[in-house]
């Protein structure tokens, strides 16, 4: 077999692969059969690392990696397609999708520019109550309000600039736990945002056809309305991996390596490390507050329960148990987090302190992560080869 | 505002200064040694209080009667369990990952605080419900005109600054205190010196831990509840405390302990909605790390280049 061929089909394997098992995962309903699935997922990723299929893999997907995020995008699809009607499989399938990108927008700040932020529910949040306010109070068209809420994020987030500037490492990582803490009680108090009871958000409407309601082709495919926000929020964070990745592979991203790995140095050879961090700090927040926009929209209604210190926690979870700094690695770190506690129903009352364990443990023996970053491959071209 | 009213605030004030301080002393001991946040401390917090409440329960079974008695043994079992418990999580999770980022202490030590707060709801008979805590101290009043010192909150406020002086001495008069600061200035030098690090380690962490259990009885005997979620704001602040404080020093802690408390008094006193004390008190919190980035008493650092 050629090379050319022994690539594609590598790379067709793992794609199938994961597409099969996120539409197990998010189908099964009997609990026997997600212990079975838990079980072979073990099994396969071990018999795929002694195989080599998985050096294979990476290598492929380094050589051709537009062939490969098209085609993870079309496993996506295929997955939407196939759950077309399973109305809690797509919202657990939205959500993942909005968190990844919050926290590639993480990943971004403090794998990237090494800028703590333990407060990414927060700027989430704020996503969210700017959506709610522009659309009940403007006639801003949904589709702009969107980037809208991102942008009133990261102008929030502006106000934390000046301390997260001066302070470093777990004082840096009180600015943003203050801030966490401070915009939940915040909203609980506060009347003219619903306090505790919340607001409603009305659905997306795009050039007057609403979200809300489902796609329909022909007689026989009739998808649940949960169909469209998949689609928007997949694009979403597909967006938002474009962006991150970029910004990594540039200069911009060299500078950030650089004033997290060693900020004196990166100030003798002329890097600017306030510029740098500003800019990833709120480049972060924007990606956090669009996710929020979307969430806001898809659920309808928002409450300061949902952007505790508790769900800042597990975005910060998914960024380092991906493996700190690495995109790839958000997206099964995602999908665990948040499918896991809903789908260990027989185990219901317990799964959370299941759920702590399984992060420790993870912790305690990866302790870099499910995949780990590589080392910047500053050579691309000759690397591959 | 009368000057009783005022005396009530700075009571009330004081009182959760003293909780604060225990609970920030505790982090900045574990800074001191190992450069770490053990995010855990505040439902350690809420450990110690419920092995006080199970103890209590198990004594009224028992049938004893003297209060004095109850009183100590419920507080030593506390403080005991707690110790063990804080001593076992340095062996097990924070010290493993001593050569691991820094970040991956702070999530571990979360987790476990997750752990331990979903623990105490499952398996503490009915443990989702808040419970009433025993008033076990005499509750005799002394009123000057609208201001009224209860004695147990006064048994309480002198207890917690006795516990707080009593770590003082143990860290600046002992021979295992001065192993701690030894350890806390340079792990290697004084390794080098015969200094068993693993136990100084393992005696920082049982000696903080040991502390929050005190601030958790201390916390159930004033509020007369306790319920699993309470830690987790508790370690916040007490972290907060800490830091503003300036992390490894312990008068900071203290001073960032009664200043935390003081901000949320007057928040209270501030503003008509009374649930605006956190915000304001965090907004400080903030302003007050922009003002000064390591703390108020600044830790000595000089940076290796």
């Amino acid at each position: 077999m050629g090379e050319r061929a022994k690539t594609g089909l590598s790379i067709a394997a793992a794609v199938i692969a994961g597409g099969a098992f996120a539409i197990l995962f998010l189908e099964l309903e009997a609990q026997w059969a997600v212990a079975v699935l838990a079980a072979a997922t073990v099994a396969g990723l071990a018999a795929f690392r002694f195989s080599g299929a998985n050096a294979r893999i990476d290598r492929a997907a380094a050589r051709h990696p537009r062939a490969a995020f098209a085609l993870a995008l079309a496993t996506v699809a295929v997955v939407a397609a196939v759950l077309h009607e399973a109305h809690f499989a797509l919202l657990m399938l939205a959500t993942v999708a909005l968190y990844t990108t919050t926290c590639f927008g993480l990943t971004l700040q403090f794998g990237h520019a090494g800028i703590v932020n333990f407060a990414g529910a927060a700027f989430f949040g704020i996503g969210c109550y700017a959506t709610a306010i522009l659309t009940t109070h403007t006639a801003i068209p949904h589709l702009l309000v969107i980037p809208l809420a991102g942008l009133v994020a990261a102008l929030i987030g502006s106000i934390l600039i000046l301390p997260i500037l001066r302070t470093r490492g777990h004082y840096a990582a009180l600015i943003t736990i203050a801030f966490g803490i401070l915009f939940k009680t915040f909203l609980e108090v506060n009347d003219a945002l619903g306090g505790p009871q919340g607001l409603k958000v009305p659905a997306l409407d795009l050039f007057g056809w609403s979200f809300n309601d489902p796609i329909r082709i022909g007689e026989e495919f009739e998808g649940s309305f949960y169909l469209n926000y998949v689609i928007l929020s997949v694009a979403l964070a597909a967006l938002a991996w474009v962006i991150v990745n970029r910004v990594e592979k540039s200069w911009l991203g060299l500078s950030f390596d650089a004033v997290r790995l060693d900020e004196t140095a990166a100030s003798v050879f002329g890097i600017d490390i306030a510029r740098w961090k500003i800019l990833a700090f709120s480049l972060g927040n924007l990606l956090a507050g669009m996710a929020g926009a979307v969430y806001a929209m898809m659920t309808g209604f928002i409450a300061p329960t949902s952007f505790t210190f508790g769900d800042s926690l597990i975005l910060v979870s998914i960024v380092i148990l991906g493996g700190l700094g690495n995109l790839l690695g958000v997206i099964p770190a995602a999908l665990l987090l948040l499918v896991l506690p809903e789908k260990l129903q027989m185990i219901q009352e317990y799964r959370f302190l299941l759920y702590a364990v399984l992060v420790i443990a993870i912790l305690l023996f990866r302790p870099h992560g499910l995949l780990p970053r590589r080392l910047r491959a500053y050579f691309p071209a000759k690397d591959a080869a | 505002m009368d000057l009783g009213l005022a005396g009530q605030f700075v009571l009330n004030g004081l009182m959760l200064g003293v909780i604060y301080a225990m609970v920030a002393v505790g982090f900045t001991l574990f800074f001191g040694v190992l450069d770490v946040i053990k995010f855990s401390h505040g439902d350690v917090v809420m450990a110690g209080a419920f092995v006080a409440l199970a103890t209590f329960i198990g004594l009224q079974v028992l049938g004893v009667e003297s209060l004095l008695f109850i009183v100590i043994a419920v507080s030593v079992a506390a403080l005991a369990a707690m110790a063990v418990l804080g001593a076992l999580i340095a062996r097990l999770l924070v010290l493993p990952l001593r050569n691991s980022p820094p970040l991956n202490t702070l999530l571990v030590t979360l987790m476990l605080g997750l752990a331990l707060r979903e623990a105490v709801r499952l398996f503490y008979p009915n443990g989702s419900n808040p419970k009433p805590f025993p008033a076990l101290l005499p509750t005799e009043a002394f009123t000057f005109g609208s201001f009224t010192l209860r004695a147990d909150s006064l048994i309480l406020l002198l207890a917690g600054i006795a516990a707080i002086v009593l770590v003082h001495v143990l860290i600046n008069r002992t021979r295992m205190g001065l192993a701690i600061r030894a350890v806390a200035q340079d792990p290697e030098t004084a390794r080098v010196m015969g200094v068993n690090f693993e136990r100084v380690v393992m005696v920082t962490f049982a000696l903080g831990s040991a502390l929050a259990a005190l601030a958790g009885v201390t916390n159930g005997l004033y509020y007369n509840e306790v319920n699993f979620g309470m830690g987790l704001l508790l370690g916040v602040i007490g972290f907060s405390a800490a830091v503003v404080g300036g992390l490894g020093n312990i008068y900071g802690a203290i001073l960032g302990g009664f200043l935390f408390a003081g901000l949320q008094t007057l928040g209270a006193v501030w503003f008509s909605v009374p649930a605006y004390k956190d915000v304001f008190a965090f907004a400080a919190v903030i302003l007050l790390m922009a003002w000064k980035p390591t703390g108020l008493i600044a830790e000595k650092s000089a940076e290796r280049v």
